[in-house]
């Protein structure tokens, strides 16, 4: 403990351990580490024990398939059939999901064993998983700081060893900036890579699922599992799924990589640039071929992200309404009385300031100058990747300005909060994959490299994160107090 | 209404829910007049993480009348949020068309009466999800929420304020009521609510050129109706203007019971709907060649069969348009047309048009459901034209035909009604007359033309209407001479 899923795979081949030991492991890690770390809102110990035993039967029989026996914590907004998914939040406290998402089905059918649904911010909404129904999630490097957000438990779940691996969601930086604040290897997939069906929906066209593990390798066997086709998504792509793992060791000899110089100015924390400049050292040293790029619309993308996805949220987020599921007010005179006090009493401040502002974006008489203005300005940040992309191979960047910051520190400036997504949200404008791998500290604190892919070429991204990790051991460190 | 110098303008919003079996974005099914919420999977209810999947039926189906009025179709259509709370609907939302409906501009011709005809345009016609039906009369202090109906597809066409009157408001949703069912997208039956019709009125001083303030009038379910609520707009708009008041711009229900229609929200209390393009579902892709093999399997539509039954049948155009006006009609006539082996079209269209509908009418029954089917109604109709029965006695036994005694040649037969045509029995018939009548048979060779028809009736009469009155006709002038 902690181990990556593909020792987990070769231990469990080997008959080292059973699936049903391993998972009692995690599970006791989880009941000992889990109250300073309240990474879990649900912990599925029955589940998991049945998963595990048909696994070990599985195994047994010589039938395992890419997960078999593997445990895995959920993000707490994907489905599950028969157990709660909160989403983060009040308003789903008590809601029983009556199916699972597509990613969960996935996972269960590549053989994996779910330990639990993971806390995160309301409804994915935050940097932080401050604005979480359950209270934050701790940093297990520092149970002071935050985990980031909003996948902050999944990425605290894989960093403290309560899982080798979790499903995490990403609209505007929710796998790679907890990643980097956890210390873990993430990635957000190109939009369409994998099936948003019962993912609870924050902007529909910026959310991507993927996973979080501790290294490229085992993102690449958990994406494996996760992508492909889903006719219940319209906007699930058709186009086939590499063979991730397949590619893996072909290094990264002649690859060509861009480093924005927007990415690298005012703004960033010099100690953590500098720890980055290692690393862009170590990818030269691997073959790599570095050059500076720009892309000019990079400081319009806060304020376009914020326009798109709180007008798809206060859209998305409509059906909450006390009627068919989800909290109700208690003893409602009227209707108005039923729909304002149920969705004041369900949801948080931050996810009511979104509704807000999405709901003044999308009015009569703003639609142009917001949503309209919006669109326009992301078709143009997309096409700076684009253009990017015709003379290089990959983006290299900071996931995060900064490491992890104290719990409490920025919940009273929403603005501060939301800057500390200007390096990860460019691309969920643009719809393309990026991950974060750990390359470093301050602070005894982790330091997030981000890589930035063509649209479905995490395959490359995979291969050049791998190539990394084969002479850097960041992503092997464990905070001492979870070793 | 009062005096001519008023015109009123009308235009109509008529959703036909489309007949898919599935919804328009779940695989539910859309039959109607199940138990309450049996029919409402997790997209349908609007579950969290559930997401949409567009039903290509019910694009195809838009398509089909977009080609049937000559529209203009888009190759791209787009989805768009129309967000406002209400109970049963359970997103939030309503997925519905904005900016690039399916269908875009195109035009039907009406009929306004003497052979006049006029043209409608139609403004655009979009695909959108119905929603569930709220009760308020079942649970005291409470309303139930039935979501069976929530996404069934709906097409809901947009008219031009192009028509004057009530009278012609009508025509023309009785015209798309007609096309929507020969097109086989919706089985247009008003009371289950699968043809809704929203109309908006206005009225202005005649010669004006600017449109008044409008009205719009919802929660109509008949055509009756539709002329009813209608006149009462008008009048209630002209009633209002002349007494120095001004009309405001509302949606008002139609009451059938107090035949009247009442405010129920202002322009000032009307949603934002806030609508932006739905992100769950991609534009729709349709091409030149999905639209040509659309249109390639068009049926034919009423004005074509107009034109041929005139052409080729040789019937009226009264006739010819009464009989296409309604799709069961047209099929009706063609089926007995078909038994007749393509004979005696006149005749038959005239039974059809004449007795049958007459009884259908006064039995309320549909002409689908006639307890004559076509082909007896040919078999009876080929026994006129046969000279087996006269057209007098044809009609006792169309009578004992709805009263289901059996088929014409049946009822001929067991009642005795073959015509007499042998020349032979007349002529006793007539000998015997001619002998019971010596003074009128002294005036008709007196010049008296007259009398011919005094013994005609006689002799009928004595073969108890069942000779040929044309052959008795013949005889008795060649016997007088």
């Amino acid at each position: 403990m902690p181990k990556t899923v593909t020792e987990i795979r070769r231990g469990l081949a080997q008959g080292e351990y059973s699936s049903q030991e391993l998972t009692r492991d995690y599970l006791a890690r989880i009941a000992r580490h889990n109250p300073a770390l309240n990474c879990f809102i649900s912990v599925t110990e029955d589940i998991a024990l049945a998963e595990a035993k048909a696994a070990d039967e599985r195994l047994a029989r010589g039938d395992g398939g890419l997960l078999t026996g593997v445990p895995l914590a959920h993000k707490d907004l994907f489905c599950t059939d028969g157990v709660k998914t909160s989403c983060g939040s009040r308003m789903l406290d008590n809601f029983i999901a009556p199916y699972d998402a597509t990613v969960v089905e996935r996972m269960r059918d590549a053989g994996a064993v779910m330990l639990g649904k993971t806390n995160m911010d309301e409804f994915a909404m935050g940097s932080s998983n401050e604005n979480s129904w359950y209270g934050p999630a701790a940093n297990p490097w520092n149970t002071a700081r935050v985990t980031g957000g909003s996948s902050g438990g999944s990425a605290a779940v894989v960093a403290a060893g309560l899982a080798p691996a979790a499903t995490g969601t990403d609209t505007g930086g929710s796998i790679r900036q907890p990643a980097a604040f956890c210390g873990v290897t993430g990635i957000k997939p190109t939009y369409g890579r994998v099936s948003r069906y019962g993912m609870i929906a924050f902007a529909s066209s910026l959310d991507q699922g993927g996973p979080f593990a501790k290294s490229a390798a085992d993102c690449a066997l958990l994406l494996q599992a996760m992508a492909g086709f889903d006719g219940r998504d319209s906007t699930s792509s058709e186009t086939a799924v590499d063979d991730y793992s397949a590619t893996l060791e072909q290094g990264i000899e002649g690859l060509r990589i861009g480093l924005p110089k927007e990415y690298f100015a005012e703004g960033l924390d010099s100690r953590l640039a500098s720890v980055i400049e290692d690393a862009i050292g170590e990818m030269r040293k691997l073959g790599a071929q570095v050059r500076e790029i720009s892309l000019p619309n990079t400081e319009l993308s806060i304020p376009t992200y914020y326009v798109v996805a709180m007008a798809e949220a206060s859209s998305n987020l409509s059906r909450y309404d006390g009627v068919r599921f989800g909290h109700r007010c208690a003893d409602p005179v009227d209707l108005e009385d039923l729909y304002k006090r149920s969705r004041g009493e369900g949801f948080g401040e931050e996810v009511k300031r979104r509704i807000l502002i999405g709901t003044y974006a999308l009015s009569a008489g703003y639609y142009d100058a917001y949503y309209l203005k919006a669109q326009q300005l992301r078709r143009m940040i997309k096409e700076d990747f684009q253009k990017a992309f015709e003379d290089i191979d990959l983006i290299l960047a900071p996931t995060t300005p900064g490491v992890a910051f104290d719990i409490g520190a920025k919940t009273d400036d929403p603005v501060s909060m939301y800057l500390q997504d200007i390096y990860t949200i460019s691309l969920n404008l643009a719809g393309l994959p990026g991950m974060s791998l750990p390359v470093g500290f301050v602070d005894g604190l982790p330091v997030g490299m981000q890589l930035i892919g063509n649209y479905f070429d995490e395959a490359r991204l995979l291969r050049a994160a791998h190539a990394y990790q084969q002479v850097s051991d960041w992503h092997l460190q464990s905070p001492e107090e979870f070793a | 209404m009062s005096g001519g110098d008023w015109e009123s303008v009308i235009g109509l919003e008529i959703h036909a829910q489309l007949a898919t079996s599935s919804k328009i974005f779940s695989g539910a099914s859309t039959a109607y007049g199940a138990a309450p919420n049996t029919q409402a999977c997790a997209v349908d209810l609007g579950l969290p993480g559930v997401l949409p999947v567009l039903n290509r039926e019910a694009v195809r189906m838009a398509i089909r009348f977009g080609v049937a009025i000559g529209a203009e179709i888009d190759h791209q259509s787009i989805f768009a949020r129309k967000n406002y709370f209400y109970p049963d609907l359970p997103k939030g939302y309503q997925i519905s068309q904005y900016e690039h409906p399916i269908v875009g501009k195109g035009k039907v011709v009406i009929s306004i009466g003497e052979g006049e005809h006029k043209t409608i345009g139609v403004t655009r016609a979009h695909l959108e999800e119905d929603a569930g039906k709220s009760i308020h009369d079942l649970f005291p202090e409470q309303s139930g929420i039935d979501l069976n109906r929530a996404g069934t597809p709906l097409l809901e066409i947009v008219s031009e304020p192009d028509m004057r009157s009530a009278k012609e408001a009508v025509a023309y949703a009785r015209k798309i009521h007609s096309l929507v069912r020969y097109l086989e997208i919706c089985d247009g039956n008003m009371q289950e609510g699968s043809f809704r019709c929203d109309a908006n009125v206005s009225v202005r001083r005649r010669g004006d050129d600017k449109l008044g303030t409008r009205a719009e009038l919802k929660n109509i379910n008949s055509f009756r109706f539709l002329e009813r609520a209608i006149n009462h707009e008008i009048e209630r708009q002209i009633d209002l203007i002349e007494d120095g008041g001004e009309v405001v711009q509302e949606t008002r229900l139609y009451d059938a019971e107090r035949d009247e229609t009442r405010s129920m929200r202002s322009k000032e209390e009307a949603n934002d709907y806030r609508y932006f393009p739905d992100p769950d579902l991609l534009p729709v892709s349709i091409s030149d060649a999905d639209i040509d093999e659309i249109r390639a399997g068009l049926p034919e539509l009423p004005e074509q069969k107009q034109q041929r039954y005139i052409d080729e049948l040789e019937l009226s155009e009264y006739n010819a348009e009464v009989l296409t006006a309604n799709r069961d009609t047209a099929y009706y006539f063609e089926a007995a047309l078909a038994a007749a082996d393509g004979s005696h079209a006149a005749t038959l269209a005239n039974w059809i048009l004449g007795d049958l509908a007459g009884a259908l009418n006064k039995a309320a029954v549909d002409i689908s459901e006639s307890p004559i089917a076509p082909a007896a109604l040919a078999e009876l109709v080929a026994r006129i034209d046969d000279n087996t029965i006269s057209g007098k006695i044809a009609k006792q036994v169309f009578e004992a035909m709805w009263q289901g005694e059996g088929g014409a040649d049946e009822i001929i037969e067991a009642r005795g009604l073959r015509q007499i045509t042998d020349s032979g029995a007349i002529e006793a018939l007539i000998d015997e007359v001619i002998a019971a009548n010596p003074e009128q048979v002294e005036q008709f060779r007196a010049g008296k033309e007259k009398v011919l028809g005094f013994f005609v009736g006689q002799v009928m009469q004595k073969s108890r209407g069942k000779a040929n009155p044309g052959q008795v006709n013949q005889m008795l002038r060649d016997k007088l001479k």
